[in-house]
Protein backbone atom coordinates (compact mmCIF):
# COMPACT_ATOMS: atom_id res chain seq x y z
CA UNK A 1 0.00 0.00 0.00
CA UNK A 2 1.31 3.61 -0.08
CA UNK A 3 0.68 5.52 2.09
CA UNK A 4 1.02 9.41 1.83
CA UNK A 5 4.46 9.57 3.97
CA UNK A 6 6.03 6.71 1.35
CA UNK A 7 5.12 8.81 -1.64
CA UNK A 8 6.53 11.53 -0.01
CA UNK A 9 9.75 10.31 0.78
CA UNK A 10 9.87 8.18 -2.87
CA UNK A 11 8.77 12.15 -4.42
CA UNK A 12 11.53 13.85 -2.85
CA UNK A 13 12.01 18.07 -3.59
CA UNK A 14 15.08 18.44 -5.12
CA UNK A 15 16.92 22.03 -5.08
CA UNK A 16 20.39 22.38 -5.91
CA UNK A 17 21.44 18.42 -5.10
CA UNK A 18 19.21 18.73 -1.41
CA UNK A 19 16.46 16.70 -1.42
CA UNK A 20 13.61 16.97 1.12
CA UNK A 21 10.96 14.93 1.99
CA UNK A 22 8.60 18.07 2.57
CA UNK A 23 7.49 20.07 0.17
CA UNK A 24 6.31 23.00 2.77
CA UNK A 25 8.34 25.83 3.14
CA UNK A 26 7.97 27.43 6.12
CA UNK A 27 8.45 31.10 7.04
CA UNK A 28 8.85 31.88 10.81
CA UNK A 29 7.74 35.64 10.98
CA UNK A 30 4.74 36.62 13.29
CA UNK A 31 4.40 33.90 15.74
CA UNK A 32 4.40 34.88 19.17
CA UNK A 33 6.71 32.76 21.39
CA UNK A 34 9.65 30.22 20.22
CA UNK A 35 8.30 27.83 21.57
CA UNK A 36 4.96 28.05 19.92
CA UNK A 37 6.78 28.55 16.72
CA UNK A 38 9.18 25.30 17.32
CA UNK A 39 5.76 23.30 17.81
CA UNK A 40 3.61 24.40 14.66
CA UNK A 41 7.54 23.72 12.30
CA UNK A 42 7.19 20.45 13.81
CA UNK A 43 3.35 19.71 13.09
CA UNK A 44 3.97 21.32 9.48
CA UNK A 45 6.68 18.67 8.50
CA UNK A 46 8.94 21.51 7.37
CA UNK A 47 12.79 20.53 6.25
CA UNK A 48 13.61 24.16 4.99
CA UNK A 49 12.35 27.82 6.41
CA UNK A 50 13.05 31.20 6.69
CA UNK A 51 14.40 33.69 8.74
CA UNK A 52 15.29 37.54 8.25
CA UNK A 53 18.36 39.22 9.47
CA UNK A 54 18.50 41.90 11.70
CA UNK A 55 20.79 43.42 14.59
CA UNK A 56 21.71 41.30 17.08
CA UNK A 57 19.84 42.14 20.60
CA UNK A 58 21.68 40.62 23.74
CA UNK A 59 18.39 40.90 25.56
CA UNK A 60 16.88 38.55 22.80
CA UNK A 61 16.35 35.28 24.86
CA UNK A 62 16.69 31.71 22.58
CA UNK A 63 18.41 31.73 19.23
CA UNK A 64 15.84 31.09 16.21
CA UNK A 65 18.70 29.54 14.31
CA UNK A 66 19.54 27.33 17.13
CA UNK A 67 16.36 26.21 17.46
CA UNK A 68 15.98 25.00 13.89
CA UNK A 69 19.24 23.53 14.10
CA UNK A 70 18.18 21.26 16.30
CA UNK A 71 15.30 20.31 14.95
CA UNK A 72 17.28 19.63 11.66
CA UNK A 73 15.80 21.92 9.60
CA UNK A 74 17.21 24.12 6.76
CA UNK A 75 17.42 27.64 7.43
CA UNK A 76 16.67 29.50 4.19
CA UNK A 77 17.72 33.83 4.99
CA UNK A 78 16.14 35.94 3.14
CA UNK A 79 15.94 39.57 2.46
CA UNK A 80 13.16 40.85 3.96
CA UNK A 81 13.08 44.18 4.32
CA UNK A 82 15.18 45.28 1.45
CA UNK A 83 14.31 48.03 -1.18
CA UNK A 84 17.48 48.08 -3.22
CA UNK A 85 19.58 45.38 -4.82
CA UNK A 86 22.18 47.08 -2.97
CA UNK A 87 21.07 46.58 0.09
CA UNK A 88 19.99 43.08 -0.83
CA UNK A 89 23.28 42.06 -1.93
CA UNK A 90 24.76 42.82 1.78
CA UNK A 91 21.65 41.28 3.96
CA UNK A 92 22.62 38.24 1.68
CA UNK A 93 26.56 38.31 2.47
CA UNK A 94 25.77 39.11 5.88
CA UNK A 95 23.04 35.82 5.74
CA UNK A 96 26.12 33.84 4.28
CA UNK A 97 28.40 34.53 6.70
CA UNK A 98 25.98 34.31 10.05
CA UNK A 99 24.12 30.73 8.82
CA UNK A 100 27.17 29.24 7.11
CA UNK A 101 25.15 28.76 3.48
CA UNK A 102 24.95 30.77 0.09
CA UNK A 103 20.89 29.68 -0.27
CA UNK A 104 19.31 33.04 0.14
CA UNK A 105 15.54 33.79 -0.42
CA UNK A 106 15.80 37.03 -2.56
CA UNK A 107 12.76 39.50 -1.94
CA UNK A 108 13.35 43.19 -3.26
CA UNK A 109 10.14 44.86 -2.24
CA UNK A 110 8.97 48.05 -3.91
CA UNK A 111 7.07 49.83 -1.36
CA UNK A 112 5.38 48.71 1.84
CA UNK A 113 1.98 49.41 1.16
CA UNK A 114 2.20 46.59 -1.41
CA UNK A 115 5.24 44.62 -0.50
CA UNK A 116 4.99 43.38 -4.11
CA UNK A 117 8.61 42.84 -5.80
CA UNK A 118 10.36 45.77 -7.42
CA UNK A 119 11.00 44.08 -10.64
CA UNK A 120 14.31 46.13 -11.48
CA UNK A 121 15.84 45.43 -8.46
CA UNK A 122 15.00 42.08 -8.23
CA UNK A 123 16.24 41.60 -11.80
CA UNK A 124 19.72 43.37 -11.11
CA UNK A 125 19.98 41.71 -7.05
CA UNK A 126 19.57 38.29 -8.87
CA UNK A 127 22.56 38.93 -11.40
CA UNK A 128 24.57 40.11 -8.69
CA UNK A 129 24.18 37.47 -6.13
CA UNK A 130 24.45 34.62 -8.91
CA UNK A 131 27.70 36.32 -9.68
CA UNK A 132 28.80 36.00 -6.33
CA UNK A 133 28.15 32.78 -6.07
CA UNK A 134 24.86 32.24 -4.08
CA UNK A 135 21.94 30.10 -4.58
CA UNK A 136 19.01 32.59 -5.18
CA UNK A 137 15.45 31.87 -4.26
CA UNK A 138 13.77 34.87 -5.88
CA UNK A 139 10.31 36.02 -4.90
CA UNK A 140 9.06 37.40 -7.89
CA UNK A 141 5.27 39.11 -9.07
CA UNK A 142 3.42 36.25 -10.36
CA UNK A 143 4.76 37.10 -14.31
CA UNK A 144 5.61 34.22 -16.19
CA UNK A 145 7.87 37.11 -18.38
CA UNK A 146 9.75 37.80 -15.23
CA UNK A 147 9.90 34.38 -13.80
CA UNK A 148 11.78 32.87 -16.90
CA UNK A 149 14.47 36.04 -16.84
CA UNK A 150 15.07 35.19 -13.37
CA UNK A 151 15.78 31.64 -14.46
CA UNK A 152 18.13 32.16 -17.25
CA UNK A 153 19.80 34.85 -14.83
CA UNK A 154 20.81 31.60 -12.66
CA UNK A 155 18.40 31.81 -10.10
CA UNK A 156 17.79 28.42 -8.37
CA UNK A 157 14.40 28.40 -7.87
CA UNK A 158 11.75 31.08 -8.58
CA UNK A 159 9.14 31.65 -6.08
CA UNK A 160 5.98 33.62 -7.51
CA UNK A 161 3.84 34.71 -5.35
CA UNK A 162 -0.25 33.36 -5.02
CA UNK A 163 -1.50 37.38 -3.57
CA UNK A 164 0.57 40.12 -1.53
CA UNK A 165 2.28 38.77 1.52
CA UNK A 166 0.14 38.50 4.92
CA UNK A 167 -3.40 38.96 2.61
CA UNK A 168 -4.07 35.45 2.67
CA UNK A 169 -6.30 35.88 -0.29
CA UNK A 170 -4.66 32.66 -2.20
CA UNK A 171 -3.76 32.33 -5.51
CA UNK A 172 -5.23 35.44 -7.64
CA UNK A 173 -3.79 34.22 -10.71
CA UNK A 174 -4.39 30.69 -11.12
CA UNK A 175 -3.15 30.98 -14.52
CA UNK A 176 -0.43 32.70 -14.31
CA UNK A 177 1.43 30.21 -11.95
CA UNK A 178 0.19 27.08 -14.55
CA UNK A 179 2.40 29.44 -17.02
CA UNK A 180 5.34 30.08 -14.83
CA UNK A 181 4.99 26.01 -14.37
CA UNK A 182 4.97 24.96 -17.47
CA UNK A 183 7.86 27.05 -18.79
CA UNK A 184 10.58 26.51 -15.61
CA UNK A 185 13.36 24.28 -15.34
CA UNK A 186 14.24 24.71 -11.95
CA UNK A 187 12.10 24.19 -8.87
CA UNK A 188 9.12 27.02 -9.00
CA UNK A 189 7.70 27.23 -4.93
CA UNK A 190 4.34 29.43 -4.67
CA UNK A 191 5.16 31.93 -1.94
CA UNK A 192 2.83 34.44 -0.11
CA UNK A 193 -1.16 34.66 0.07
CA UNK A 194 -1.81 31.63 1.01
CA UNK A 195 -4.42 31.62 3.61
CA UNK A 196 -6.08 28.77 4.48
CA UNK A 197 -4.68 24.94 3.69
CA UNK A 198 -6.96 24.04 0.10
CA UNK A 199 -4.76 27.25 -1.05
CA UNK A 200 -1.57 25.54 -0.50
CA UNK A 201 -2.98 21.92 -2.41
CA UNK A 202 -4.37 24.38 -5.30
CA UNK A 203 -0.81 25.49 -5.42
CA UNK A 204 0.61 21.77 -6.13
CA UNK A 205 -2.23 20.86 -7.78
CA UNK A 206 -1.34 23.84 -10.68
CA UNK A 207 1.53 21.85 -11.01
CA UNK A 208 3.90 23.90 -8.22
CA UNK A 209 7.08 22.08 -6.73
CA UNK A 210 6.92 23.32 -3.40
CA UNK A 211 4.68 25.95 -1.12
CA UNK A 212 6.08 28.80 1.29
CA UNK A 213 3.95 30.25 4.13
CA UNK A 214 4.11 31.81 7.18
CA UNK A 215 1.16 34.14 8.16
CA UNK A 216 -1.31 31.51 7.58
CA UNK A 217 0.34 28.83 10.31
CA UNK A 218 1.96 31.68 12.62
CA UNK A 219 -0.80 33.86 13.00
CA UNK A 220 -3.75 31.03 12.28
CA UNK A 221 -6.19 30.55 15.75
CA UNK A 222 -4.19 27.46 16.77
CA UNK A 223 -0.93 27.04 14.90
CA UNK A 224 0.14 23.60 15.21
CA UNK A 225 -3.33 22.37 14.16
CA UNK A 226 -3.17 24.40 10.92
CA UNK A 227 0.80 23.60 10.33
CA UNK A 228 -0.22 19.56 10.59
CA UNK A 229 -3.64 20.93 7.86
CA UNK A 230 -0.79 22.61 5.62
CA UNK A 231 1.52 19.21 5.58
CA UNK A 232 -1.65 17.40 4.43
CA UNK A 233 -2.71 19.80 2.14
CA UNK A 234 0.81 20.00 0.09
CA UNK A 235 0.78 15.86 -0.15
CA UNK A 236 -3.00 15.81 -1.23
CA UNK A 237 -2.25 18.55 -3.79
CA UNK A 238 1.04 17.15 -5.14
CA UNK A 239 -0.75 13.13 -5.32
CA UNK A 240 -3.56 15.01 -7.17
CA UNK A 241 -1.21 16.70 -9.56
CA UNK A 242 0.18 13.64 -10.48
CA UNK A 243 -3.19 11.18 -10.44
CA UNK A 244 -4.09 13.54 -13.19
CA UNK A 245 -7.58 15.30 -12.84
CA UNK A 246 -10.69 14.50 -14.98
CA UNK A 247 -11.38 17.52 -17.53
CA UNK A 248 -13.54 20.10 -16.98
CA UNK A 249 -16.86 19.57 -18.71
CA UNK A 250 -19.85 22.05 -19.68
CA UNK A 251 -22.23 19.29 -18.97
CA UNK A 252 -22.67 16.05 -16.47
CA UNK A 253 -21.92 12.56 -17.23
CA UNK A 254 -23.49 10.12 -15.49
CA UNK A 255 -20.89 8.03 -13.31
CA UNK A 256 -23.67 5.19 -13.43
CA UNK A 257 -24.36 3.06 -16.77
CA UNK A 258 -27.69 3.91 -18.08
CA UNK A 259 -28.21 0.27 -19.75
CA UNK A 260 -29.29 -2.56 -17.60
CA UNK A 261 -31.92 -0.59 -15.20
CA UNK A 262 -35.02 -1.85 -14.56
CA UNK A 263 -38.30 -1.13 -15.95
CA UNK A 264 -41.07 -0.23 -13.92
CA UNK A 265 -45.12 0.36 -14.93
CA UNK B 1 38.38 53.88 21.47
CA UNK B 2 35.11 54.95 20.65
CA UNK B 3 33.10 53.03 18.15
CA UNK B 4 29.38 52.61 16.93
CA UNK B 5 27.49 49.32 17.23
CA UNK B 6 23.83 48.61 15.74
CA UNK B 7 23.84 52.73 15.95
CA UNK B 8 24.98 52.90 19.56
CA UNK B 9 27.84 54.50 20.88
CA UNK B 10 30.46 51.94 22.52
CA UNK B 11 33.71 52.51 24.23
CA UNK B 12 36.58 49.72 23.71
CA UNK B 13 39.76 49.01 24.86
CA UNK B 14 42.88 49.83 22.29
CA UNK B 15 43.40 47.24 20.02
CA UNK B 16 40.22 45.13 20.55
CA UNK B 17 39.62 42.90 17.78
CA UNK B 18 36.15 41.82 15.74
CA UNK B 19 36.58 38.51 17.83
CA UNK B 20 36.58 40.41 21.23
CA UNK B 21 33.84 42.66 19.97
CA UNK B 22 31.64 39.28 19.11
CA UNK B 23 32.93 37.42 21.86
CA UNK B 24 31.86 40.49 24.44
CA UNK B 25 28.49 41.35 22.79
CA UNK B 26 27.13 37.57 22.87
CA UNK B 27 28.73 36.69 26.12
CA UNK B 28 30.41 33.24 24.59
CA UNK B 29 34.31 32.47 23.87
CA UNK B 30 34.84 32.68 20.31
CA UNK B 31 37.93 31.00 18.83
CA UNK B 32 40.64 32.16 16.43
CA UNK B 33 38.23 30.73 13.02
CA UNK B 34 35.62 32.44 14.46
CA UNK B 35 33.36 29.29 15.65
CA UNK B 36 31.94 29.53 19.23
CA UNK B 37 34.43 27.65 21.78
CA UNK B 38 31.11 25.92 22.95
CA UNK B 39 30.98 24.29 19.61
CA UNK B 40 27.47 25.64 19.00
CA UNK B 41 26.37 27.79 16.00
CA UNK B 42 27.20 31.25 16.98
CA UNK B 43 25.12 32.65 13.96
CA UNK B 44 26.05 36.25 13.69
CA UNK B 45 27.76 37.87 11.38
CA UNK B 46 29.62 41.68 11.73
CA UNK B 47 30.04 44.34 9.51
CA UNK B 48 32.62 47.26 9.44
CA UNK B 49 32.34 50.30 7.85
CA UNK B 50 29.57 48.53 5.62
CA UNK B 51 31.71 45.91 4.67
CA UNK B 52 31.26 41.96 5.62
CA UNK B 53 34.06 41.12 7.78
CA UNK B 54 34.57 37.14 6.95
CA UNK B 55 34.43 35.40 10.44
CA UNK B 56 38.22 34.03 9.82
CA UNK B 57 39.23 37.29 9.76
CA UNK B 58 37.86 38.31 12.86
CA UNK B 59 40.57 37.66 14.64
CA UNK B 60 42.89 39.34 12.90
CA UNK B 61 41.01 41.95 12.43
CA UNK B 62 42.11 45.31 14.51
CA UNK B 63 39.15 47.47 15.61
CA UNK B 64 39.55 51.20 14.93
CA UNK B 65 38.35 54.86 16.26
CA UNK B 66 35.62 55.79 15.20
CA UNK B 67 34.51 52.56 13.09
CA UNK B 68 30.95 51.88 12.24
CA UNK B 69 30.03 47.97 13.33
CA UNK B 70 27.28 46.01 12.63
CA UNK B 71 26.15 42.54 14.13
CA UNK B 72 23.13 40.80 12.87
CA UNK B 73 21.86 37.71 13.16
CA UNK B 74 18.54 35.20 12.22
CA UNK B 75 15.28 36.24 13.65
CA UNK B 76 11.72 35.45 12.78
CA UNK B 77 11.04 36.52 9.40
CA UNK B 78 9.85 35.82 5.56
Amino acid sequence: MTTASTQTVADGLVIDGVEFGSRLIMGTGGAPSLDGLGAALLASGTELTTVAMRRYSPTETGSLFQLLVDHGIRVLPNTAGCFTAKDAVMTAELAREALETDWVKLEVIADEQTLLPDAVELVDATEKLVDRGFKVFAYTNDDPVLALRLENLGATAVMPLGAPIGTGLGILNPHNIELIVSRASVPVVLDAGIGTASDAALAMELGCDAVLLATAVTRAQNPVQMGEAFKHAVIAGRLAKQAGRIPRREHALASSAMEGRAEFL
Amino acid sequence: MKIKLNGEDHTLSNGASVTTLVSHITGRDVDSKGQAADGRKIGVAVARNSEVVPRSQWAATALAEGDELEIVTAVQGG
